[in-house]
């Protein structure tokens, strides 16, 4: 009796030990660690937390898990496994996560990009619009032919915002371009990618960028002599002469909080969403085939992002159609940018009818 | 010329043996390749083979979650067993699948306030009459204009996973889902039953045992099974015969598509649980491999369902365990087929020593290398 006691109290004390002293933070990835876009700013944040708390913390992910059936599997197993915090970074993750969250009540899990919380579930996102927008401006004033291409992937809000974002720093500072989007109806498909870009270029884009997540419009735009804007990562490794800048999600803020506060228990679900100001989102370094001037504009505006003096979607902003959606003097709430469902004047071609 | 001190020869007849010990043999080589493969990525070969092929077994959860993997599998293996052993070559069971997701998906969100799991029926027909439909194109060509199934099932593959992101983006897209491509989450009576609370596992996997005897029992014991082995093994004969080769091609491929949609619809009202935009990993392609490597034999192919089912399990194992990439599933899948298909030359030539007294045979006389 005495005996079961004493084990059951060291058992107890090495749990307590344990979760006092090191965390085991988890990861679901939706493409491969090397795809130099989304999942590869991720990791690179993930491995900066292992930098910073040392072996106070272990990490382990999982790549290229399908949206589909899998993700639960990899999830749960994850949270069986003993981590005790597990970042799932895919929108399609959302009703998995959720799942495994309530069989695991004292695993901490972050979703990024969803809209459903719980109890042991906190959401995350980035305000990548607002380096969007910036980009955007960059883009105004480097094209020649008043054509940019962007290649999307699906159509939903995330996507839409950073098309309006953007068009809306095109527009600004020029107000003859328009922008092109193609659908290509994945995130990583470098062959299709390129074949979006290609398509593009025919169409007498100039200046390209993509919201997916390999860097083959990059690549494509380099080979054909036309420039071109990263997302996600700081993507000039891939086109010296073509990459003008990237919008980029800097993760690391948020994973080195939450880890820190899953390690001295004060965790708490919540729904960040991060932008210029708190580091999540920013833009690479200009290329220096950027004149001075449009230079010091852009970084001008990103000072009044980040001192919230400015907001990207500030009135008046037209639809498709010149009908004004936004009031000068108002702005879009998160709420709207949330939903965005419709295509600011500047986009050319129709949103896929949803 | 150097000589092997091996030579390959011609059988006499195909070994019937060789034929089953054809995928042992690649499995042992695969885990050799593979266990050189850890080595030299590192890791203790043997540590690392039990936690590729042994440790997502190590509990009943893993079990359940690779029957989970196994009746998708066996369903459009069956089916397609059947089209092969008719050698009509329908790569069509994933979008066959996609289309039985798709319409079942539809059928489930009419009833989103049902209370009673008698609705599953009608969802669990619609699923099997939506793949019936897109295989029935498939037929339709073929008896018709003479169009190589091949091709036409490839590109309806294509049709379908575009159908189905169009629905998704579209007219089943949850109303309430801030415009994200997911369908409504499905009420519990139109989701399948849970053979035990704690596991995902279903009644699908049921489905897929059910049709694996069903089918091979149609094959190996009717009239119509034997008219599509004689098809399969030689259409002149079967047309002198006077079987109907056209009604025996719609007959294999409604089969098989009703089987494909019936895993479909049993993948989204399962482990699912509402519509989305990537609803298989792919299983319609996996089961080809499933089919060659279980023999077209009702036994080969559950153990083969299992084995490549594992695969994909075992890949995420060692990423979590040991850091490895995800491409080592991709890699063994890959060494597996090209084993097989590398000792599937023994069913037809055996090895001999190459004896310096050459009594060149008359037959068909292969030298292994020069």
């Amino acid at each position: 009796m005495i005996k079961t006691l004493l084990t059951a109290l060291m058992l107890g004390a090495t749990f307590m030990a344990q979760a006092d002293d090191t965390v085991k933070v988890g990861f679901v990835y939706v493409g491969p660690t090397g795809d130099a876009g989304w999942t590869y700013s991720h990791d690179e944040a993930r491995k900066y937390v292992v930098e910073q708390l040392g072996d106070k913390v272990e990490t382990s992910y999982v790549e290229s898990v399908a949206e589909g059936a899998d993700a639960e599997r990899v999830i749960r197993n994850l949270a069986a496994k003993g981590h005790d915090l597990i970042f799932t970074t895919s929108f399609g993750y959302m009703n998995p996560t959720l799942k495994v969250a309530k069989r695991f009540p004292n695993v901490k899990f972050e979703h990024a990009t969803g809209y459903k919380q719980s109890k042991n579930v906190g959401t995350y996102m980035a305000r990548a619009y607002q380096a969007r927008y910036l980009t955007g401006l960059v883009a105004g004033k480097m094209t020649k032919s008043n054509v940019i291409g962007y290649v999307a992937s699906f159509p939903i809000p995330e996507v839409i915002r950073g098309i309006n974002a953007f068009t809306k720093g095109v527009r600004e500072v020029n107000p003859d371009a328009s922008v092109k989007v193609v659908w290509v109806s994945t995130w990583y498909d470098p062959a299709k990618e390129r074949e979006a870009a290609e398509t593009l270029i025919l169409q007498n884009a100039d200046v390209l960028t993509q919201h997916t997540d390999s860097a083959a419009v990059i690549q494509t735009a380099e080979a054909k002599g036309k420039y071109a804007i990263g997302y996600h990562s700081d993507m000039s490794a891939y086109g010296s002469t073509a990459h003008l800048t990237s919008a980029v999600h800097d993760w690391r803020p948020i994973y080195l909080a939450k880890t820190k506060a899953v390690l001295n228990d004060s965790w708490t679900k919540e729904d960040l969403w991060y932008g210029i100001k708190e580091g999540v989102t920013d833009i690479a370094p200009l290329n220096d085939a950027i004149p001075a001037d449009v230079k010091a504009m852009v970084l001008a505006k990103k000072a009044e992002l980040k001192a919230g003096t400015i907001r990207v979607f500030d009135g008046p902003v037209k639809d498709q159609s010149g009908m004004i959606k936004v009031k000068k003097g108002a702005s879009l709430s998160d709420g709207d940018l949330k939903g965005f469902g419709w295509y600011v004047e500047g986009v050319d071609g129709k949103l896929p009818k949803s | 010329m150097f000589k092997l001190p091996l030579k390959l020869e011609k059988r006499p007849s195909d070994s019937s043996t060789m034929s089953l010990l054809s995928p042992l043999l690649a499995i042992v080589l695969t885990l050799i390749c593979g266990g050189i493969l850890f080595w030299l990525l590192g890791h203790p070969p043997l540590d690392a083979l039990y936690t590729f092929f042994i440790s997502p077994l190590s509990d009943l959860y893993g079990w359940a979650e690779l029957g989970i993997k196994v009746a998708p599998l066996l369903l459009c293996a069956t089916g397609l067993m059947m089209c092969f052993k008719a050698k009509i070559w329908n790569i069509g069971a994933e979008g066959q699948f996609i289309m039985g997701g798709l319409g079942g998906s539809w059928a489930a969100l009419q009833f989103l306030d049902a209370q009673s799991s008698w609705v599953l029926l009608p969802i669990l027909c619609t699923g099997m009459l939506s793949g019936m439909a897109w295989a029935a194109i498939t037929a339709f060509l073929k008896t018709h204009f003479k169009a190589n199934e091949i091709l036409t099932t490839i590109m309806l593959n294509y049709i379908a996973v575009n159908a189905l992101l169009w629905a998704v983006h579209g007219p089943l897209k949850d109303p309430q889902g801030f415009n994200f491509p997911e369908s409504a989450l499905f009420v519990d009576a139109t989701l399948l039953p849970l053979i035990h609370e704690d596991f995902r596992l279903n009644i699908s996997i049921f489905f897929g045992l059910f049709a694996v005897v069903a089918v091979w029992t149609l094959m190996s014991r009717t009239w119509v099974g034997y008219q599509i082995q004689v098809l399969g093994e030689d259409a002149k004969a079967a047309r002198y015969a006077g079987f109907k080769e056209n009604s025996l091609i719609w007959f294999t491929l409604l089969t098989c598509g009703a089987l494909a949609g019936l895993a479909g619809v049993s993948e989204v009202t399962g482990p699912i649980g509402q519509l989305i935009p990537s609803i298989s990993p792919g299983y319609g392609y996996t089961a080809i491999i499933v089919v060659f490597l279980g023999r077209m034999n009702p036994v080969g192919l559950v153990f083969a369902s299992m084995l490549l089912a594992l695969t994909y399990m075992g890949g995420e194992m060692v990423q979590m365990e040991m850091a490895l990439p995800k491409s080592l599933t991709g890699l063994f899948q890959g060494m597996l087929l090209f084993f097989l298909l590398a000792c599937d030359l023994l069913i037809s030539y055996k090895v001999v020593l190459n004896t310096h007294v050459t009594r060149q045979s008359p037959s068909a006389n292969i030298q292994a290398s020069e």
